[in-house]
């Protein structure tokens, strides 16, 4: 039977760039995609940071179908009936080539999996894959649909589930603590219209964060970035923590409720929803797969579990990237050598460990324990709006110092032992 | 805006059959069933007949979360066959 260099499951950022790299080298590369066309079942929040990136393709990423500059970062702290908002913004953000853009992943993933086609590799739409096919204890190909197609190397880039690095025994079945859910609707708007009402310049945007109150308390938050000419507003939800939470509440009411905040309600009037979406989150940027290679196998993206929610900042789309780029110069080494062995692609997790993934990922090891810690999202949201409420309202009676309120708030809120642990805890993030 | 409406707006391609399947054998016994309550698009009901777990597949937007959330393993889960299932257009 035939045999090709690498088949690649999953059409998505860390599949198509390892594709797009193979292609490039000359290599036999086939790309089985489940959807219609790669992004088809892809989904961000998203933004994506072009920096880290600018060692891997630098030339290609300056012409994908990017949707605005993020020249805006907006964080909103939401209470009961109240919020706090933050605002940034920066000459930096607008520098060319630009720091961040937001995307949407179904034209990204599509014009990206052009530019694997026009290099030669081949991207196979409707194809899922089912099973991997193993000789002698290693991979030696997959099947899709019935259809078996033996390769030299197998690169599972087949998202947070990854089925595919389940079944080479590389990892467990996701654990609830380790993923979140994340809804998303997408909202029509004028281009003008969206440029108004957050304040920015044309071609640029706005990237705006929600916590507190948002989540029920849960651990969690929101988000909404602009696009050309729509919106993306979306909520994260721990698994973990919402299916121990008591209250019978569904994830979709939490997204209707949080939704209908008046803090939302004025930014996506008058808009037409195009689109509704979920998709989960691996959080196990605390805890990436400790081997994601295998004799004939390698796992990249989120498939790998290489995403890192840094609280005020969730990263997932540069580690694809990344790693699907150390991926392809992985097998393009042990192509030379002609030693597809785990011991031969173990080198993938020394580019990994040498490159800005592992080494963030690393960094950022404990700020999942940091956020998900129930006061976080729960308690210190609420009370920081109720000590400026209290700093704002003028009642009926005589007004206190304004010392005294914050004194008061100070002790009730911040001065205790709990508190302090969580500041201390807080060196960590 | 109820899930369903939402749903609507989205392009599926439906398969004949489900690509989730519940084993009602281990369903029956899970008490708190997260899949109730953590689908994204409602799709999980209980039905008022028979009491069992049910599952409207047509609607899935294939995010796994009741096959992370489920505690028991009573989710039989694969992806819809290739060319199946949700279609995003923007993502």
């Amino acid at each position: 039977m035939e045999r090709i260099d690498a088949v690649v499951v999953g059409g998505g950022l860390g599949g198509l760039t390892c594709a797009y790299c193979l292609a490039q080298e000359g290599m036999q590369v086939l790309v089985l995609e489940r959807g219609d066309h790669p992004g088809s079942k892809n989904v961000t929040g998203g933004r994506l940071y072009l920096r880290p990136l600018r060692p891997y393709l630098p030339e290609l990423w300056e012409a994908a179908p990017l949707e605005r500059v993020v020249s805006k970062e907006v964080i909103t702290m939401l209470g009961q009936g109240s919020s706090l908002t933050m605002q940034f913004t920066s000459e930096k953000f607008r520098e060319m080539p630009a720091h961040s853009y937001t995307i949407l992943r179904s034209r990204f993933d599509k014009w990206l999996g052009e530019r694997v086609a026009e290099k030669g590799g081949f991207v196979v739409p409707q194809r899922r894959v089912t099973d991997l096919m193993k000789e002698d204890g290693r991979i030696v190909g997959v099947v899709a649909e019935g259809e078996k197609i033996r390769a030299d190397v197998v690169i599972a880039a087949d998202g947070v589930l990854s089925l595919m690095a389940e079944q080479a025994g590389l990892r467990g079945p996701l654990a609830p603590r380790h993923a979140a859910v994340a809804i998303k609707e997408v909202i029509r708007l004028a281009p003008a219209v969206i440029e108004e009402r957050f304040g920015v310049a044309p071609g640029e945007g706005a990237a705006h964060l929600f916590f507190g109150a948002v989540t029920a308390g849960l651990f969690g938050g929101g988000f909404l970035y602009t696009n050309r000419d729509t919106l993306s507003l979306g909520l994260v939800l721990g698994i973990g923590a919402f299916i121990k939470s008591k209250p019978t509440i569904e994830t979709h009411q939490i997204f209707e409720a949080f939704k209908g905040r008046q803090e939302i309600a004025h930014l996506i009037k008058d808009g037409e929803l195009v689109e509704y979406s979920a998709h989960l989150i691996p959080e196990g940027g605390n805890s990436p797969l400790p081997k994601p290679y295998g004799d004939g196998i390698l796992v990249v993206g989120d498939a790998a579990g290489l995403a890192l929610n840094m609280g005020i900042t969730v990263r997932g789309m540069e580690f694809a990237i990344a790693s699907g780029y150390m991926a392809a110069q992985t097998v393009k080494k042990a192509k030379e050598k002609g030693d597809f062995s785990a011991s031969s692609l173990a080198l993938y997790q020394t580019l990994l460990k040498e490159s800005f993934v592992l080494k963030d990922i690393e960094t950022f090891r404990h700020s999942l324990e940091v956020w998900e810690n129930p006061r976080m999202t729960g308690f210190y949201p609420q009370w920081a709006c109720k000590v400026l409420e209290q700093l704002f309202w003028i009642g009926e009676g005589p007004k206190k110092r304004i010392f005294s309120t914050l004194w008061k708030g100070a002790k009730q809120g911040l001065l205790n032992i709990q508190a302090l642990k969580d500041l201390w805890r807080m060196r960590r993030i | 805006m109820d899930p369903a409406s939402k749903l609507s707006i989205d392009i599926f391609k439906n398969d004949q059959e489900s690509h989730i399947v519940i084993r009602q054998e281990i369903c029956h016994r899970c008490e708190p069933k997260p899949c109730l309550r953590i689908c994204p698009g409602g799709l999980y009901s209980i039905n008022k007949e028979t009491g069992e777990v049910v599952i409207e597949y047509r609607g899935c937007l294939e995010c796994g979360s009741c096959r992370v959330a489920c505690p028991s393993g009573a989710l039989k889960w694969s992806y819809p066959r290739g060319g199946f299932g949700i279609e995003y257009r923007y993502g």
